[in-house]
């Protein structure tokens, strides 16, 4: 191969993607965070899941206010924390999104319990960033979260290709309330960074696709990795550690 | 509107085995044009679709989300999906997501064919 056939194959946004892991890893996090499910896990996607698999794509217009696409997706990476709905944390690198970086969540939950799971940044540029999530979280998923102009109009969109991981999961999303929950926590995302720019009033729009009707019985045993059960199991240890951390 | 950055044809070496040679950029706006060639290599009862990435210029994460869902298709008409003439970049990208361990990854065309017969 000479040197252009070489260049030819380094595509122009190679720096944008995350190298390949077996396992995440994660750094620092502040004392108060319930770290758990993520360290040692490895990266999945919806093909990883247990559940039927959907594409769910949420935007929000921002038909008031003039902003480029680049310049929220600039903001979103750099605060990203800031514009989750409350009561839930991101605990990510100080530097922002970025390619590779590993986050720990902790997403609350009735009574002041925490559910600690994390996610992975496989790819970040100008415009658009994605996720992907680690073994045990609710959702084996790609989520990518992007702006683009569509006739002048500044749209902010999230769209998330997710298989629930395992049978508990994917009955909350049968019963109606999973799928209820997880669309609030968009909604709310996309408000709060619609505001930060000035936007108010305009709702967010949802379109739903069942990619694949069928559920993977051969991903059932990822019942055994849920963040959901092992954080509710660790629960009683972690509101005695804040207890004490109080005195 | 067909994403004018990419294109694909279709081609069909073998009874029962398609390939489509992708060149250009893959993204979000792709879908269509993706879908397009994917109806058009599954003519004629195909059993086998082979994805020829030797001309891909730049893919990014929402064009994984497009293979993914090209992969569902494949699996419930029972095809098979490999690939092939993906620079080592586009091999880890794979690797990264996780896709390599469900779309055959071959080092040529003749290869891919033969592991499809």
């Amino acid at each position: 191969m000479n040197e252009s056939q070489q260049e030819k194959k380094v595509p122009r946004n190679a720096a944008s993607w995350a190298k390949p892991v077996d396992k995440m890893e994660l750094g620092e996090v502040p004392a108060e965070a319930m770290n758990l499910n993520v360290k040692g896990r490895r990266p999945t996607s919806p093909l990883q899941g247990f559940g039927q698999m959907w594409q769910k794509t949420y935007r929000i217009r921002l038909e008031d206010v003039t902003v480029t696409p680049q310049a929220v997706i600039s903001e979103w990476k750099a605060h990203f924390p800031e514009f989750w709905p409350e009561g839930n944390n991101f605990y990510g690198p100080l530097q922002g999104v970025e390619p590779g970086e590993v986050a720990l969540l902790n997403m609350g939950l009735p009574g002041g319990a925490k559910l600690s799971t994390g996610v992975r940044v496989i790819y970040a540029d100008d415009e658009s960033f994605s996720f992907m999530t680690p073994e045990g979280h609710m959702f084996a998923a790609f989520i990518t979260f992007s702006a683009y102009d569509d006739s002048g109009v500044t749209v902010i969109q999230i769209q998330a290709l997710v298989r629930a991981s395992d049978p508990l999961i994917e009955m909350t999303f049968r019963l109606g309330f999973g799928h209820k929950q997880e669309d609030g926590f968009w909604f709310d995302t996309l408000r709060n960074l619609a505001a930060r720019f000035g936007s108010h009033g305009q709702e967010p729009t949802l379109n739903t696709v069942c990619v694949d009707k069928k559920v993977q019985w051969s991903q059932a045993g990822n019942i055994w990795r849920s963040a959901a059960i092992r954080s509710a199991i660790y629960t009683p240890v972690y509101f005695t550690k804040r207890l004490f951390r109080r005195a | 509107m067909l994403n004018t950055k990419v294109t694909m044809t279709v081609r069909q070496p073998a009874v029962g085995t398609s390939i489509i040679d992708i060149q250009g950029d893959i993204t979000g706006a792709s879908e269509e044009a993706l879908m397009v060639a994917y109806e058009e290599a599954s003519k004629d009862g195909t059993k086998s679709i082979i994805l020829n990435f030797s001309d891909l210029d730049y893919m990014n994460s929402s064009g994984i989300g497009l293979l993914v869902t090209m992969l569902i298709r494949t699996q419930r008409q029972k095809q098979s999906l490999r690939a092939y003439g993906l620079s080592e970049h586009y091999r880890q990208i794979f690797e990264l997501t996780r896709l390599n361990e469900a779309i055959g990854i071959f080092e040529s065309e003749a290869a891919a064919e033969a592991a499809a017969h």
